[in-house]
């Protein structure tokens, strides 16, 4: 493999129903700066059916250049369909860098393709330099357990690939003076050639918004100490319109759904406040919350690590505490709260 | 039907302890456990070879020891195991676990065709969710991730439908067999071991295969050596400060928390009472 003959950054543009995922945005501000320090171009993959009208979000979004591919049977993603498309872009231009989000699609995906490029992916990145002698990308992720960080490299192979959490990265203003190329591709592509079929997709409705998505997250642990107790958190979400999340811990316990687990093995979230009700902050959940904007710790313990990590702690109890927060916010004019209501 | 599971031995995360002085995981200190997606996607096996009928063997890959997850699988009603296990193996990033693994599949599948692979959404020691669809794709079979139902397999047809978690809300996919599938927890509800799965899971012996054991293995794709990415650096990101603690008594806890939520208030959406 001849290393040199491989340049330039690239993007997976995740769209779901024409849509940009945000993730995708985050990734050409961080390709952006990736692409600058290596003084060469940054474009975006952009895979659909009717999508080219989205070509030029891509630009105005930070990328140099945008390879599309419009086709029917590109409607619903497919991991055998965009795959197709991925190598025949990936064996053409041949990139350096290879950065997709890590969404359930975004991961699927770049887990085929580096299987079939025979090159390097790291999972769920949170990091992301070059080392710019070398060439190489430094994709860091929060190492086994998560106190310390590894940074992954891939010096042999090419493309590097990393998928990288949402809202880690930040996007770019959208810049509608900034120009750049749009790059059709075509492939033969058969619907009956599939060996998957997308029958239907149930959108998630929820009037709130799911736990990675939500702005404030009310999180319980086990400190909560029964279901009951529990329930009051849910007053507060409810009072703040806020999403409820838990421990793995409260998890087992049978309190929440597997879906509403925070840390390692439930969902990584950056709200911009999250609450910490109880929870004494084992590095299994620490992982999956540290980058919230601001940390609001409350715990009996007053060596929880928890209030390592948080921004403004609380030693009291949950149970005190708590009714007389959602008290207080009840007292507030409803005018002064956020613009929109779920009442 | 013929379903291959494909396990891994994880430390415990949940009781594992840190060492302070090198800030690392101390891994003698959580005892080595079946990955917990493994065992939901045991449980879906057993689930659906109870309808079809068939067979479930087990396969993972590590240190002889690894063998108590299978006996574990075992128990969860698995029929058959077999462990890879070599030094070759050793130092495996993705790419060269799930070629390692496949190898394995091709062996089985010579004496009983496969018909579906079944993964656990990823290791909780890991954490990357990629030998799955690894294999699927050196098996050249279609992989479905981050499957919650297996809501039907159809046996003639060769089909099967699936919900699956995608980016944005479920999908119903129709996946011709033999596929893969790696599955979420919430796809169902490990049951209690019937005693007679117990009693073998403790008598059993899986089969256990060194390199030299597969056939049509590249060396140079296995271990260490097989795998593109390394770990350059480890470094400790920079610690948190502990911010501060809101002093006095509950009522000025609150009334200082009050003072910081108002600031963003524009976050929140309030429904204040009637």
């Amino acid at each position: 493999m001849k290393l040199e003959e491989y340049q330039g950054v690239w993007v997976f543009i995740e769209q779901n129903d024409r849509v940009i995922e945000g993730v995708s945005l985050e990734l050409l501000g961080a390709g952006r700066k990736l692409a600058d320090k290596l003084n060469v171009s940054l474009a975006g993959v952009l895979l659909g059916e009717g999508i080219k009208p989205l070509a030029s979000e891509v630009i105005t979004g930070g990328a140099d250049e945008v390879y599309v591919i419009d086709h029917p049977v590109l409607k619903d993603y497919r991991t055998e369909s965009y795959m197709k498309c991925i190598m025949l872009l990936a064996e053409k231009y041949k990139p350096e860098i290879f950065l997709y989000g890590a969404t359930p699609n975004g991961k699927d995906l770049a887990s085929a393709v580096a299987t079939d490029l025979n090159t390097g992916l790291t999972a769920d990145t949170t990091m992301l330099d070059v080392d710019v002698d070398n060439r190489l990308l430094e994709a860091s992720r929060p190492a086994f357990g998560g106190n310390i960080m590894a940074t992954i490299l891939c010096k042999k192979h090419r493309p590097q690939m990393a998928t990288v959490r949402p809202k880690v990265m930040k996007a770019l203003e959208p810049d509608t003076a900034r120009a750049g190329k749009i790059i059709e591709e075509t492939i033969s592509l058969a619907e009956e050639d599939m060996r998957t079929k997308v029958f239907q997709i149930v959108k998630d409705v929820t009037k709130k918004a799911s736990l990675a998505e939500a702005h404030v997250i009310v999180c319980g642990g086990k400190g909560m100490g029964d279901l009951q107790n529990f329930g009051l958190l849910y007053e507060l979400a409810e009072t703040i319109g806020a999403s409820v999340g838990g421990t793995r811990d409260v998890v087992e316990a049978g309190w929440l759904p597997h879906h509403l687990q925070i840390g390692q093995t439930g969902e990584t979230v950056t709200p911009k406040i999250y609450f910490a009700v109880a929870v004494s902050g084992a590095i299994q959940h620490v992982v999956g919350m540290k980058n919230s904007e601001i940390i609001i710790a409350i715990n009996k313990d007053p060596n929880a690590p928890i209030f390592d990590v948080a921004t403004y702690g609380i030693v009291g109890d949950a149970m005190e505490i708590i009714p007389k927060l959602i008290e207080e916010f009840k007292q507030v004019p409803i005018n002064q709260g956020g613009e929109i209501s779920y009442a | 039907m013929h379903i291959v599971v494909c396990v891994k031995q994880v430390p415990d995360t949940k009781i594992i302890k840190i060492n302070p002085k090198t800030n690392t995981l101390d891994r003698r200190s959580a005892p080595a456990i079946l990955n917990p997606y493994d065992a939901h996607a045991v449980q879906e096996a057993v689930k659906i070879i109870e309808k079809t009928g068939g067979t479930i063997s087990v396969l993972s890959m590590g240190p002889p020891q690894a063998t108590a997850v299978i006996k574990k699988s075992i128990e969860i009603g698995a029929d058959r195991g077999y462990l890879i296990s070599d030094r070759a193996f050793a130092g495996a990033d993705t790419l060269a676990t799930s070629y390692a693994l496949s190898k394995a599949l091709e062996r089985i599948g010579k004496d009983l065709p496969v018909d579906m692979v079944i993964c656990g959404k990823h290791a909780i020691d890991g954490d990357t969710g990629q030998v799955g669809p690894g294999i699927a794709r050196r098996m050249d079979i279609p992989p479905v991730t981050n499957v919650i139902e297996v809501t039907e397999v159809n046996e003639q047809e060769k089909t099967v439908l699936i919900k699956r978690k995608s980016t944005n809300g479920n999908e119903l996919i129709q996946a011709d067999l033999p596929c893969l599938l790696t599955v979420e927890k919430e796809i169902n509800n490990i049951e209690y071991s019937p005693l007679p799965n117990m009693i073998k899971a403790v008598r059993y012996e899986p089969v256990i295969w060194t390199v030299a054991d597969l056939e049509n293995v590249e060396c140079t794709q296995l271990g260490l050596k097989g795998s593109p990415t390394i770990v350059g650096k480890m470094f400790t990101p920079p610690k948190p400060e502990g911010g501060k603690r809101l002093e006095g008594s509950s009522d000025e806890q609150v009334k200082q928390l009050m003072g910081i939520l108002m600031e963003k208030k524009e976050l929140l959406t309030l429904q204040s009472s009637k």
